[in-house]
């Protein structure tokens, strides 16, 4: 028999499982658009809907006149908040815990903020209907900027009750929305007044969107006659906009029905619920028909979930000889015009407290404000964990402060204030236990790979060809050492609107050895269908290729919390294995009285069940597999399938270490990366094609936050930067070609040991590009610049330098 | 992203273009690439009740070079200029510029034609042509017409072109010497934050002549005469590089966006030309 010859690394091999760089199944359809995208589903009967948006900022919504946009051929309704009302669907609750307006309920709070639903039979028709629909509007004084917002007369949220508490405590101001901290403000503040050394630096995170190729968008129908509403939608948690629905639609959840299909990105951007949803579902209950809503690119930069807008105050303090005995990190937080976070409820500034990094810092303190201006709301995780990207931003520019004002080299101040791989699991100073690391190892691979001192003796010949008239061009060294926290999250402390963050694999072995299984997350392009079938494939002995991964329909797929925050495979992964782990103890007692001994007496060996002792008497998956339907076996149920529900006991702390060497004309600010070099440590590889994937994308969406990608506003509240001719997204043309690398320090609380990656070198990223820029003017005096580094302000840093002449 | 209602026409021939614009006058706009006008019909920006496409027009895609000079009918695509190997050896700043606009994509469908004659301060063009000194074929209900492109841009998307004319070829002397276009964006499919085209001759050590015009630094193409004969019988030594920029600083008038604000501008345009002035002075 084949079997019987086969090797076992043939075996091992035939499988895909994890460690394989296994081809993508979904490619096949992507590639040759075969994809089923929002927009691609097509209803009998099918209306469209759009939105007259605010061109002002702030104003009063005087008045509405529909009468000539009606007149249009094609158009059936236009729904306005007097209209949600009766529903009371004119407003609708927040991810953070505040609630949003559906339509302008008497006030527009931020330009393009929903004032009006217009439904038509079809897109042409809706527009030209959004043309005719009259708004009077009285303009009221735009607050753009937090600070002056907290200082400000004018009141922005006059439905708020500027006395009663927030969803997250006390307020400050009727313009305040929470202050949330962590650590130990009073032992910090000593540390800081008694240290040899403290660095102060003050930056500004600006505010950008993660522009998914694919805007938002949903179809919702209404069935009258079997009372069940269907919402397709570019949806990265289906499960808790279907509890959402039905909280505030009064639907039941089981007449719910929400489908994500294929997904052109998301990174954050599609993880809370939009107006458009809303007004979808009236508007399909309202006509009985179904109802399409799709974002333009405008729509989506302009008023879909933003990410950043952090400014941030740091102060650290350190020994002479640079180690670090404290940190102080004040946050004033733009959040717009409503609180739309999407964040775990108690954690209404994410996993800022991350912000020690990856140092031993015993004591810290970090607080929060958050503010409300006249700017969209939102403040996602744009391809990052909860806020992450802007903590690991704050920490490794102060580092670079810090090492400044040490005047030591920042490789060697990173290197004396690492946490030991001996202090894991290290609880750090503002509340979280890191789960593994070896962060020295990591170090000292990359500083040796990329030849750091050789690239520091380059930098200083090049300074002085510089001062010495013979170049224009500086050479900056950006370092960043970053330390990830994903899989949110343990039910103990995370949820969304009081769902745990826990997630969810369902599992049925078919009698001919193939499989399904059911996840509650749902790819936007990370390949789940790909991956999890190879953990699946390592953990239950049958092929990856015989195994279908399905997501995101809540009909058949199991609850979970969604796809975000790199939590799939920390979270679903870890359900997915588990749910292998209850197939194969099925399959150990199938296989045991299938050869006719005792259960123990049967051991797992890559796609069967061998005795042990006898490796010639086995039983395949396969045949095991057949077993389970067609045997009547004592005291064991037909069939074999297998549900998990994981709730993690911790978050999994993927890491890495980066460096970016990169060339600036000072002349016109234009910069030139020459070498990437990304090494990443996320535990547990499944497939590291994937991985190098995934490392290239936030890498490329990090070059394009830290180097120009941006929402700017005018001090009117206008969007400047509402299009892709301004906002930056970078082609294969402006991209450099990536080094990639890694250690594996296996999470030991994950069943297979994996941390999740996808979002690790945005985070490591964006500080990384920084750095490189601020080190190349390092040399002149530069200590601290804001992002993004477009090419006016690397040249105005040259020219405030005195780098002109 | 949706434009208003408009009639859509394709006439055979230019007689049949020149009758519908006599007809809708400023209601009527003709179209060739697409890629300026239909964004900003989809922007509602533009409202153009009637649209004339010329793509069904014969005889405005060839390329003809002869003695004197090359002749670019009004279709002839950004990738046909890149793709023309005469053309390339008679006038190569063309293919140097065209290969700065935009992105395969759109030099695939962008015209020689719509990017000079829609008058958009951004488009590379219009400073190419004014540096080559070439000539734009208008044709109307009263027949044929020829203005310098150094005449034709009065103001952002206001040119010498009157509403029932059609611009049906560019005519370029057949440029000498050296040649640069010297671009600064921010990313592929950005206009220029500052860009210069250079043409420039020299007898021995000497230079002869030149022609320089920047982009997007004015509301039009900016000729800068000055900023030419500041390098004519120069060595194009520092001296002369710098009268130059001096010179054409004194002839572009820069706003700010996000691109930068003036100060930077103007910087930046000074370094450009000099890049460009002194790559084509090495050509030369």
């Amino acid at each position: 028999m084949k079997d019987e010859v086969e090797s076992r690394d043939d075996r091992v091999a035939n499988l895909k499982g994890m460690g394989c760089s296994r081809k993508r199944v979904e490619d096949a359809r992507f590639t040759q658009g075969k994809g089923n995208y929002v927009d691609d589903i097509k209803l009998d009967g099918m209306l469209f809907g759009d939105f007259v948006r605010s061109p002002y900022a702030h104003a009063r919504v005087v008045s509405i006149n529909t009468e000539e946009a009606l007149k249009v051929p094609g158009v059936l309704a236009v729904l306005t908040a007097a209209d949600l009302e009766p529903l009371g669907l004119h407003w609708m609750p927040t991810l953070a815990g505040d609630k949003q307006m559906v339509l302008a309920d008497g006030k527009v709070l931020f330009q393009g903020q929903e004032v009006a639903f217009v439904v038509a039979e079809d897109r042409y028709a809706a527009a030209d209907g959004i043309e005719l629909v009259e708004v009077e509007y009285d303009e009221l004084p735009v607050i753009v900027d937090p600070f002056e917002s907290l200082k400000s007369d004018v009141v922005l949220r006059e439905d708020l009750d500027p006395k009663a508490d927030g969803a997250h405590g006390p307020r400050k101001h009727h313009n305040h929305i929470f202050t949330w901290d962590a650590g130990d403000k009073e032992p910090t503040e000593q540390v800081l007044a008694e240290a040899d050394v403290v660095a102060t630096e003050s930056m500004y995170y600006h505010r950008t969107h993660p522009c998914p190729l694919e805007t938002c968008g949903c179809v919702a129908s209404m069935d009258k006659v079997n009372g069940k509403l269907t919402l397709w939608g570019t949806f990265q948690a289906p499960h808790a906009i279907r509890t959402v629905v039905s909280l505030i639609s009064g639907i039941e959840e089981h007449n719910i029905r929400v489908i994500s299909p294929d997904i052109g990105g998301g990174f954050g951007n599609k993880v809370g619920a939009y107006p458009g949803y809303v007004c979808s579902v009236v508007a399909s209950i309202v006509t009985g028909k179904p109802v399409k809503w799709i974002e333009d690119r405008m729509d989506n930069l302009m008023t879909t979930a933003f990410a950043r807008d952090y400014h941030m105050t740091g102060k650290i303090a350190a020994t002479k000889d640079g180690k670090i005995t404290g940190l102080h990190c004040h946050v004033t937080a733009d959040h717009g015009g409503f609180d739309a976070c999407a964040d775990p409820t108690k954690f209404p500034a994410g996993f800022m407290n991350i912000c020690t990094g990856s140092y031993d810092i015993p004591t810290a303190y970090l607080e929060v404000d958050g503010v409300y201006t006249n700017k969209a709301p939102g403040g996602v995780s744009y391809r990052c964990s909860f806020r992450v990207t802007e903590a690991v931003y704050f920490i490794e520019r102060m580092i670079e402060v810090l090492a400044i004002e040490l005047n030591m080299d920042a490789t060697e101040l990173r290197r004396i204030n690492f946490i030991k791989k001996e202090q894991f699991p290290y609880k750090a100073a503002l509340g979280w236990e890191y789960d593994s690391g070896d962060y020295h190892t990591a170090w000292d691979k990359a500083l040796k790979t990329v030849d750091y001192e050789g690239l520091r003796a380059e930098q200083a010949q090049r300074v002085e060809d510089f001062k010495a008239g013979k170049t224009r061009t500086l050479m900056g060294i950006g370092l960043s050492f970053f330390t990830e926290i994903v899989g949110a999250g343990p039910v103990k402390n995370c949820d969304i609107l009081g769902l745990g963050m826990f997630d969810s694999c369902e599992i049925r072995i078919h009698p001919t050895g193939s499989a399904i299984a059911r996840l509650g997350t749902i790819s936007q392009g990370q390949g789940h269908a790909t991956t999890f079938a190879q953990i699946l494939a390592s953990e239950i002995g049958l092929p990856a290729d015989s195994i279908t991964i399905e997501e995101g329909d809540t009909d058949t797929a199991p609850y979970g919390l969604g796809t975000y925050g790199s939590r799939s495979t920390p979270v679903a992964g870890a359900a997915t294995a588990m749910a292998g782990r209850k197939i194969r103890a099925k399959a150990q007692m199938i296989a045991a009285y299938l050869l006719e001994v005792h259960d123990n007496d049967v051991e797992f060996d890559v796609d069967r069940f061998v005795v042990k002792g006898a490796p010639e008497r086995f039983k395949t998956m396969k045949e095991i597999a057949f077993a389970a339907y067609n045997q009547a076996i004592p005291g064991i149920e037909p069939g074999l399938e297998a549900v998990s529900y994981y709730d993690p006991p911790n978050m999994t702390y993927p890491f890495g270490a980066y460096v970016c060497v990169m060339d600036i004309d000072v002349d016109t600010g234009v910069p030139e990366i020459r070498r990437f070099y990304a090494l990443d440590d996320c535990g547990t590889r499944i497939n590291p094609m994937i991985i190098e994937g995934q490392v290239h994308g936030g890498l490329t969406e990090a070059l394009a936050v830290a180097l120009g990608q941006e929402i700017a506003y005018d001090d009117m509240g206008n969007v400047k930067t509402g299009t892709l001719m301004d906002f930056f997204l970078p082609t294969a043309w402006e991209v450099p070609n990536y080094e990639t690398d890694f250690t594996v320090t296996p999470s030991p609380h994950h069943p297979i040991g994996a941390k999740g990656v996808g979002e690790s070198p945005h985070v490591g990223g964006v500080p990384c590009f920084s750095n490189a820029v601020q080190d190349a003017f390092r040399p002149f005096g530069n200590r601290h610049t804001n992002m993004p580094h477009d090419h006016w302000r690397i040249w105005q840093t040259a020219n405030k330098l005195g780098l002109h002449g | 992203m949706i434009p208003a209602a408009f009639e859509y026409y394709r006439p055979s021939d230019l007689a049949g273009v020149i009758e519908l614009l006599e007809e809708h006058g400023d209601d009527a706009r003709v179209m060739a690439g697409g890629h300026s006008l239909i964004p900003m019909m989809k922007l509602r920006m533009a409202d153009v009740p009637h649209l004339i496409d010329l793509q069904g027009i014969s005889g405005l895609s060839d390329i003809t070079i002869d003695t004197e000079s090359i002749r670019i009918g009004a279709l002839v695509t950004q990738t046909n200029i890149i793709c023309h190997e005469d053309l390339a050896a008679a006038a190569p700043i063309l293919r140097e510029t065209a290969l700065q606009i935009a992105d395969p994509q759109v030099r695939n469908m962008g015209t020689v034609g719509g990017n000079v004659a829609n008058g958009d301060p951004g488009n590379d063009m219009p400073g190419l042509m004014q540096c080559l000194n070439a000539s734009f074929t208008l044709i109307g209900p009263d027949g044929e017409r020829n203005v310098a492109a150094r005449d034709f841009y009065e103001a952002a998307y206001m040119t010498a072109r009157e509403d029932d004319e059609v611009l049906t070829a560019v005519t370029i002397p057949l440029p000498e010497g050296g040649y640069a276009y010297e671009k600064q964006k921010r990313k592929i499919g950005d206009y220029a934050t500052a860009a210069a085209a250079v043409q420039i001759t020299k007898i021995g050590e000497t230079c002869a002549s030149a022609s320089i015009a920047m982009t997007n630094l004015s509301d039009i193409p900016v000729f800068s005469e000055a900023a030419s004969t500041a390098l004519v019988g120069t060595s194009v030594d520092d001296a002369a590089l710098k009268a130059a920029v001096g010179a054409m600083l004194g002839d572009i008038d820069p706003t700010e966006d996000n691109r930068g604000p003036v100060a930077f501008k103007k910087h930046v345009a000074g370094v450009i030309l000099r890049r460009a002035i002194l790559r084509a002075w090495s050509r030369a």
